[in-house]
This record gives structure tokens, C-alpha cells and sequence, in this order.
């Protein structure tokens, strides 16, 4: 057995391997057990090569199997089988050691908290007691336009490292993809479920000190931060998917944002009768509408209520996290 | 150890790796040669598991790469620079891919010390240079400390200097008794570095040997001569049977004869020699032989003769040439 290295090597200079010299006692190159090709007349070896190279294959595997060669390099650092734990750490540090989290997240904050609070402004001057719905539904405006930076986060998750290069050096990291799909969604749908909660809490928690109107329930307070919380890092997730799916940072992003938009924007522009029932439709199961649905403010007459529209995204995220996984697994990285 | 075995991979029509078998062995550093488009990527992406081959296997130690539960640990593999996400930072980038494999963090500032980065460990590898990422690629595959490693064209973009480091980490990697593999389109680079030697060309193994047979089997060996009296030389050798060929410049070439035994000859004949040397034809030169050789490059012998000036170039007008027809 060669004298493993130091794992630590600092003393040692910068632009030097990292264990040179001194040479091992034993298992010089030059005593290598080095298979030597038969001598034979060059054209008649490469046609004969497979054969004499299974047979060196095989002794070379029979050495193998009988213990390791005396000159097989061990490293002095520990062995440890890798699980989902060690790919939730390397996520970890992936997502917040981006411009991009910082800058999506921040954004989103920013729209949140800001337009909640404008909203909470006017709503305070004009007289909205007589609605006779709480001041939690004000929240909704925010979230509206803050989901969409969650929906870009979800996508550069997965799609910035089909873009990079990166895909490639985690996969040889981590050799299971789909363990590599699910730390990715696990890490993100915590990050963007603690922050969402947090900032439609605050906005809550202003608006309804701010706005005089009816006091809201406890289930519409929990609908209105958590349910909001949850609907929102949903949604990031099947963005995710959509990401795994198309690798491609601004087509996944495009994609969504149109998925997101444009039923409503469709349903604006449906006035013939004989659209009014997919009018209906959109107008009850767009995105935006089953937002403001979770918030206990329908902009239909009927369609989703209370916890529903997050039972619906649930369902549309997992068929896509489903496909993603199973496009993962498939397709070369 | 890794063991390859009829290794196929089919993209549609396109046959990029063609039912490859070889081994590469412990203690050795295995260089791994073709032309550009040869199919070396791609059988370094089959043996990482992250293109599934289309027939064949390929098996690390006896186990398919995923099975491998520490893989860091156990192969280091860089396969191209920029594999890597601008936005991070090299610390952070290594950390965690550290992290992945429950590799201590200390390691990272260790890794980053070994292929000189640590001035740069906080700065985002966008800004890096082709050279610097390279070694940023490097760190990465010694951060498990593994007792193989894997390099793709590792000497791409590095200087001078960057060169001899990387040269001398392989030699002193294999001398620890770990398995080492390289490839490279440079010939050259190979014969300085490798000891053992895989050649493929359009997805096929053309030779499996090691480097001095390889020469040694593949290269020409002829003496070089110069002489103020060259007619009479000529004349001396052709009595002596010994074909000699003008080579330009006023040289004679002699094929089939020991330096000693033509600087006799000359001696015996009172001839003036300014210059009798034998020559080995380098890597580049046996190499280009061997493709010359192989089988697809007949198939298509009818435009002129074979184009010596580079080796890729053949090759290259065979592939415009198999566009055009098709």
C-alpha cells in the first residue's frame, strides 16, 4: 500500500500536484504489472484486439476479486454512503449562493409588501366596511404579481443547470437523478413557502390593522398566509417541473408566465355567446383567479372555494413533477 | 479499473461510439486519443452514467457508475470547463458538490490551494479564464481525493506552466497507485504524459497498447545522413543493398539500416559525413499512420494521396466529403 497523502497539503505551495514526491516506496509505474500486447504485425493487432483484451480484462478481474492490488490508491478521507440528506446540504447551497434567489425572491418581496401596503392605503381612505368581506382578500394583489418571481426561481432551479453545464458535474456528484430532482424541489418549495408565508402574514397583519372592516376568521387568516404560502411555493414547484422538462431557462419561463396569464387575458376577450361557458371556465380556474379564490374573494360567481384551489394546484404540480422525474431518469443528462 | 464492453451509442443515425472494449488499468496513466468528434466525450459520458449506452456496458471496479454510493470518493472526473454555474463562486461551487458526497469542508480550501485558486476561491467563476476554469474543473475532481480520475482535454486553455503542472499531477496521481485517464487530441501532450494508450477513431478502437509499443509498432525508424560527397554515398550504399532516398535539403534517407552500420560503411569508403542521425518518427507520425491505415480511410482513397500536414485534416475532408454525397 502506497503512503496515502495528507488530505491536507497547505504547507505546500500553490501550481503543485497535490502529492507529488516523495515517490511512493514501492509500485512505480515502470513496475507496474503491465499487460504487454502480444508482438505481432500491426494491422493483424488491431483486428485481432478484442480478443486478447477480454482475456487481459478478465485475469485484470480475477486480480480484482482476489483483493485489491497492493498498489490501489486509498484515500485517508472517510467513506460515508451518500443519502437524500447530503443532496438537500449541496441544494442548500446552490440556491443561495445565486444572484438569482436573491434577486427573484427580493422582488417578490418587495411587490408584495409594497403593493399590500398601497392597497392597504386606499382601501383605509375609501369605505370598504360595507362589502362585508375581511381585509385579508387585499393581500391578494401583491401575491398576484409577486408569484411570477417565483415561478422564474422555480424554473432557473433546474433549468440554469441544463444551461450552464452544471446538470453535468452534479449528476457525476450524485449519480441518482431523481434524487437530485427531489432535493431541488424539497429545498425550493421550503424556501418559497417560508418567505410567501412570511411577507402575506405581514401584509395581513397590516391590512386588516389599517382597513376598518369586518375581523377575519381564523381559517381565513390561515388560508390568507399559510394556504397563500403553500399555493404559491405549488405553483413555483410545477414551474420546476416545467423546467426539468424543457431545460431551457427563458422557454420554461415563457411557458409559465403564459399559463399563468394568458386564461385570464383570453377571457377578457371572449365576449360571443356561444364562448360564455369557456369564458366561465377560465375566469373560475386561472391561476390568478383561484388565487384570489384561497383568499375567499371569487371574481366568478361560482368555481373553486375555500381550500380548493390549492387541492387543484397540488394535482397540476405533481402530474408535471411526475413527468419530470420520468423524464429525468430517461434522458441523457 | 474500468472495464468497457462493446460499448455502443447511437444518436438516430449517427453511431458515436461503436462497440468499444478496453480496460483501463490501476498505476498507469491511459491516454485516451482520437481525432475531434472520435467519440471520446461520449464514452467518458457512458462511463459517468450520464448518457445510457445504447448496447454494451461499462462497469467501474465491477459496479455501473450509479451504483456507486460515495462517487466523488471514488472517481474525480473533470469533463469540460465550463461545466459549472457562472454565478457561483469557486468556494461555493466546490462546496457543494463536497456537501453531495459528505466530503468535510476543509477539503474545499484544501482542493483550491492544490490547483492555485484560493486568491480567486470567493470570486464567481464567470470571470475565470479558460485556464482557471480548467483548474476549477480540477479542483473539483480531487476533492474526493478518489482513486480514479477522469479528464477530458484537461490541458485545453492552460499555459506554459499550467501544462507542466497538470502533466506532472497526472504522472504523480497514477505513481500513487490510482487509475488515471486522459484524453486528448494532442498527440504530443500524450507522448509526454501517458503510458498507456487507447485509440479510437469515428467510435471505433483502433489500438489498445502501451505508448512505446505503440510507437514502436506504428512508427518508421530510418537514419538521416548528410554528406559533401553525396552521389558517391548513394553509390556505396545502393553496392552495400541499401535503398537510400533523397529527402531534400541535401539529406539521403536510408530504410532497413543501423546508424553504426551505414557510419561503417561511409568510414570504410573515406566518405565526409556531416550528419548521420537516427530518427524515430513521434507519436503525431504513428498515429497519423494508424488512421491512415484503418479500414474507412481505403474506402475512400480515390481523392489524391494522404494528406500528411495534420492528422484531423484527412479525416476532416472525409467527413465533408461523406456530407456532401449523402
Amino acid at each position: 500500500m502506497s503512503t496515502p497523502p495528507p488530505p491536507s497539503a497547505p504547507q505546500q505551495p500553490p501550481h503543485q500536484p497535490p502529492s507529488m514526491p516523495p515517490a511512493p516506496p514501492q509500485g512505480q509505474p515502470a513496475q507496474q504489472p503491465q499487460p504487454q500486447q502480444p508482438p505481432q504485425e500491426h494491422t493483424a493487432m488491431l483486428r485481432t484486439l478484442p480478443a486478447p483484451q477480454d482475456q487481459q480484462a478478465q485475469q485484470a478481474q480475477q486480480q480484482w476479486q482476489s483483493g485489491p492490488p497492493v498498489d490501489t490508491y486509498v484515500s485517508p478521507i472517510p467513506i460515508t454512503k451518500t443519502n437524500l440528506g447530503h443532496a438537500l446540504a449541496s441544494e442548500w447551497t446552490k440556491i443561495r449562493s445565486v444572484r438569482s434567489t436573491m434577486w427573484t425572491l427580493g422582488v417578490m418581496l418587495v411587490l408584495v409588501l409594497g403593493i399590500g401596503t398601497l392597497v392597504g392605503v386606499v382601501a383605509a381612505a375609501s369605505d370598504v366596511s360595507s362589502t362585508g368581506a375581511s381585509a385579508i382578500g387585499l393581500g391578494s394583489f401583491g401575491v398576484m404579481l409577486g408569484m411570477l418571481c417565483v415561478v422564474t426561481l422555480g424554473v432557473l432551479t433546474i433549468a440554469s443547470e441544463y444551461g450552464t453545464g452544471m446538470i453535468r458535474t452534479t449528476t457525476t456528484a450524485c449519480p441518482s437523478r431523481s434524487r437530485i430532482l427531489a432535493a431541488k424541489a424539497i429545498v425550493f418549495f421550503v424556501l418559497v413557502f417560508v418567505i410567501t408565508t412570511i411577507a402575506t402574514a405581514l401584509v395581513a397583519a397590516l391590512q386588516t390593522s389599517m382597513v376598518d372592516a369586518v375581523s377575519a376568521t381564523g381559517e381565513e387568516w390561515l388560508r390568507g398566509t399559510v394556504g397563500v404560502g403553500l399555493f404559491v411555493a405549488t405553483l413555483g414547484l410545477l414551474s420546476l417541473a416545467v423546467g426539468a422538462l424543457v431545460r431551457h431557462s427563458a422557454g420554461a419561463i415563457t411557458i409559465m408566465i403564459g399559463v399563468v396569464l394568458l386564461p385570464l387575458v383570453l377571457a377578457m376577450f371572449m365576449f360571443s355567446e356561444s364562448m360564455k361557458d369557456v369564458q366561465e371556465f377560465l375566469l373560475q380556474y386561472s391561476i390568478p383567479s383561484q388565487l384570489v379564490a384561497l383568499y375567499g374573494d371569487s371574481l366568478a360567481s361560482s368555481g373553486p372555494t375555500g381550500w380548493e384551489p390549492l387541492w387543484i394546484m397540488l394535482g397540476l404540480a405533481a402530474l408535471a413533477l411526475a413527468g419530470a422525474f420520468a423524464s429525468t431518469e430517461s434522458r441523457d443528462v | 479499473m474500468i472495464e468497457l464492453e462493446g460499448l455502443t451509442k447511437r444518436f438516430g443515425e449517427k453511431v458515436a461510439v461503436n462497440h468499444l472494449t478496453f480496460t483501463v488499468r490501476p498505476g498507469v496513466v491511459t491516454g485516451f486519443l482520437g481525432p475531434n468528434g472520435a467519440g471520446k466525450s461520449t464514452t467518458m459520458r457512458m462511463m459517468l452514467g450520464l448518457d445510457r449506452p445504447t448496447a454494451g456496458d461499462v462497469r467501474i471496479d465491477g459496479r455501473h457508475y450509479d451504483q456507486i454510493r460515495h462517487p466523488l470518493k471514488y472517481i474525480g472526473a473533470l469533463l469540460d470547463a465550463k461545466a459549472m454555474h457562472g454565478g457561483r463562486s469557486a468556494f461555493n461551487h466546490l462546496l457543494c458538490l463536497a456537501q453531495s458526497n459528505g466530503i468535510p469542508k476543509s477539503r474545499v480550501a484544501e482542493v483550491l490551494d492544490t490547483v492555485g485558486l484560493t486568491a480567486v476561491a470567493k470570486k464567481k467563476a464567470k470571470g475565470f479564464s479558460l485556464g482557471m476554469g480548467q483548474r476549477l474543473g480540477i479542483a473539483g475532481a480531487l476533492l474526493g481525493d478518489p482513486q480514479i480520475l477522469m479528464f477530458d482535454e484537461p490541458v485545453n486553455g492552460l499555459d506554459p506552466e499550467g501544462i507542466h503542472w497538470i502533466r506532472n499531477l497526472m504522472k504523480g496521481l497514477a505513481a500513487q497507485g490510482r487509475t488515471v485517464f486522459v484524453s486528448s487530441h494532442l498527440m504530443s501532450e500524450m507522448a509526454l504524459t501517458a503510458d498507456h494508450l487507447v485509440v479510437i477513431g469515428q467510435g471505433r478502437l483502433l489500438a489498445d497498447t502501451s505508448m512505446a509499443d505503440f510507437i514502436r509498432q506504428n512508427s518508421r525508424s530510418y537514419v538521416r545522413l548528410r554528406s559533401p560527397q553525396q552521389e558517391r554515398l548513394r553509390d556505396v550504399l545502393r553496392q552495400a543493398g541499401i535503398p537510400a532516398v533523397e529527402a531534400g535539403n541535401g539529406t539521403l534517407e536510408v530504410d532497413g539500416a543501423r546508424s553504426e552500420q551505414v557510419g561503417e560503411l561511409a568510414a570504410e569508403h573515406h566518405l565526409v559525413l556531416h550528419e548521420l542521425s537516427p530518427q524515430q518518427a513521434s507519436l503525431e507520425e504513428a498515429f497519423m499512420q494508424l488512421t491512415a491505415e484503418s479500414v474507412e480511410y481505403h474506402a475512400h482513397s480515390e481523392t489524391g494521396p494522404p494528406d500528411t500536414n495534420g492528422w484531423g485534416e484527412q479525416w476532416a475532408r472525409q467527413q465533408r466529403r461523406t456530407k456532401a454525397g449523402s
